[in-house]
């Protein structure tokens, strides 16, 4: 059976499994997309008080919010089984059995658990993202679908990337650290205002170092048909995204040095 | 031993215990670091666009950020996970053997966990906002001592309620959870509706100006705008005494619902598990 075939077979049985309690999992999903309509509402209040944000409208900051929302639910419904690899896999001694079997260790962490609850959270990105559209009369144009499709793929490598380094830090740290949280939900929750509001040291490490304006606030612009009111040649808008895939690239060379590093905990 | 011993114990017993984990305070305050200057920056960018609008200054908006951050934890999210714990294992029948009051016992137990939690984070929160950003030269960034000695006294007094107020609502999470025999549905439902009304995502005076007073005057304001307006002198004089009047009244009418709903559940709870 080839890797796609296996991954297609892992997320069947994931999903089915999930189904069983589909109770629970009608309520954390509508809680995902309530949690996150309710996160909105803020950003709503302080519009109403301001006119706008370093030159920005509501509806235009709804088409950062939502990219970022869709792109980071993708990320954190895939990635689950590195998310909790600390926990769930190092302390336990499980990973020990992954090392075992004839298959790619990230193809079994991949396939540990697609995360379906997060369909809420991307539920309410896209809704976001399309009320923003409509109040400021995006135009999708096939090279803007394309953009946009490409950031959110970008987006999903980058916050992928990102989830595999908190994994990596767990052969150290055996638990999952809470810390890497600053750049999963704080980079997420960075995102959904375009870069330019924030003071440039900020802004140059979600640039460069995480590179989250890569694959939100650069692509967006593009999309939108703007330049970039800081500067960034035009050019390199649509190519921001390449950012994520490189930066999930060197997630995955620091995820192969910590393997060889591994010593089990024992069980 | 007075009638009052057992719940003593159980509120220092957990106080220590959930004091020791040191990494976890550890990165907790360096989450809200990071999460509070993004909640500055994007405050500071509002305010530079012209700010004519604003109920507060910017200045006051970065104080309350900070507070915010220090006592995040008093934000009361989830049911209290040693009970959800027993729930989930069948140790809750323990619990209906115990000769103490089963609420009282619980409530101590909360107040002891969100106590435990917040204080060495808040102690780093205003070692770095109120001694470290000023110290450097960005002190107009950090956390100042409240105005006024008034404004200093009511909000101590207001923060006592706020934390038994919070302790109040963990323990109609638990009884939620007890009833559901889950946590992860309340967990999930209550933590957004407490974010929103506390204040606690952006501050309750920033909502139209219609809906304001009815915000205010719903229990969950107590948690977060209510004390750390009065921080900043926001609410000042009588009705700073009214709000904290508020707060204290809704604390003990949720002690109350509370109490009543936890025996009334207790007494149909069925232990799972042998």
């Amino acid at each position: 059976m080839n890797a796609l075939a296996l991954y297609g077979r892992y997320c069947a049985t994931s999903i089915r499994g999930q189904f069983s309690y589909a109770g629970m999992l009608a309520t954390m999903t509508f809680g995902q997309f309530f949690i996150t309509i309710i996160e909105f509402l803020g950003v709503w209040a302080l519009f109403k008080r301001f006119d706008h944000i370093a030159g920005w409208t509501l509806g235009e900051v709804a088409l950062f919010y939502g990219l970022v929302s869709v792109s980071f639910a993708i990320g954190d419904t895939v990635t689950r089984g590195f998310d909790v690899f600390g926990s769930a896999f190092v302390r336990t001694g499980a990973f020990d059995r992954l090392l075992l079997r004839p298959r790619s260790l990230t193809l079994q962490l991949l396939g540990y658990e697609l995360r379906l609850t997060r369909v809420g959270r991307m539920a309410q990105g896209a809704g976001i993202f399309a009320w923003g559209a409509a109040v400021t009369h995006f135009a999708f144009t096939p090279a803007a679908v394309a953009i946009l499709a490409f950031a959110i793929i970008g987006g999903v490598a980058m916050f992928s990337g990102l989830f595999v380094m908190q994994a990596t830090l767990a052969f150290w740290t055996v638990e999952s650290l809470e810390a890497v949280n600053i750049f999963t939900y704080g980079g997420e929750a960075a995102a959904q205002y375009p870069m330019n509001v924030y003071a440039g040291w900020f802004r140059n490490f979600l640039t460069f170092v995480v590179p989250v304006g890569c694959v939100t606030y650069l692509p967006m612009l593009a999309a939108m048909g703007r330049s970039d009111p800081l500067g960034a040649p035009d050019w390199i808008l649509p190519l921001a995204p390449l950012a994520g895939f490189a930066f999930l690239g060197v997630a995955l060379f620091i995820w192969r040095f910590g393997v060889r590093h591994y010593t089990s905990t024992g069980s | 031993m007075s009638a009052l011993t057992p719940y003593l114990t159980v509120f220092t017993g957990r106080l220590e215990v959930t004091l020791q984990y040191r990494a976890a305070a550890f990165a907790g305050f360096i989450t809200q670091c990071w999460f509070g200057v993004i909640r500055i920056l994007i405050f500071a960018a509002f305010y530079a666009g012209g700010a004519h609008n604003a109920p507060m200054t910017l200045a006051n908006a970065i104080t309350y950020t900070w507070l915010g951050q220090a006592f995040l934890a008093f934000l009361p999210w989830n049911a209290d996970p040693d009970v959800t714990e027993m729930v989930r294992s069948g140790a809750i029948a323990y619990e209906r053997v115990r000769p103490v009051d089963t609420y009282a016992w619980w409530y101590m137990r909360a107040l002891a966990w969100s106590v435990a939690r917040v204080l060495p984070r808040a102690a780093l929160m205003v070692a770095f906002a109120s001694v470290l950003l000023p110290l450097v030269g960005l002190g107009e960034w950090g956390l100042p001592p409240p105005p006024t000695l008034a404004a200093a006294g009511l909000f101590a007094l207001s923060a006592v309620g706020m934390v038994l107020l919070s302790a109040a609502i963990t323990l109609i999470i638990n009884v939620l959870m007890t009833a559901m025999l889950t946590d992860r549905g309340p967990n999930t439902l209550v933590a957004p509706i407490v974010n929103l009304f506390s204040g606690a995502i952006v501050p309750l005076a920033f909502f139209p100006d219609a809906v304001r007073p009815w915000l205010r005057a719903q229990p969950i304001a107590g948690l977060v705008d209510i004390p750390f307006s009065i921080y900043f002198g926001g609410l000042s004089g009588w009705a700073a005494a009214g709000a904290i009047a508020l707060q204290f009244g809704w604390t003990a009418v949720l002690i109350l619902i509370g109490r009543a709903w936890l025996e009334r559940s207790l007494r149909r709870l069925v232990v799972q598990g042998g």
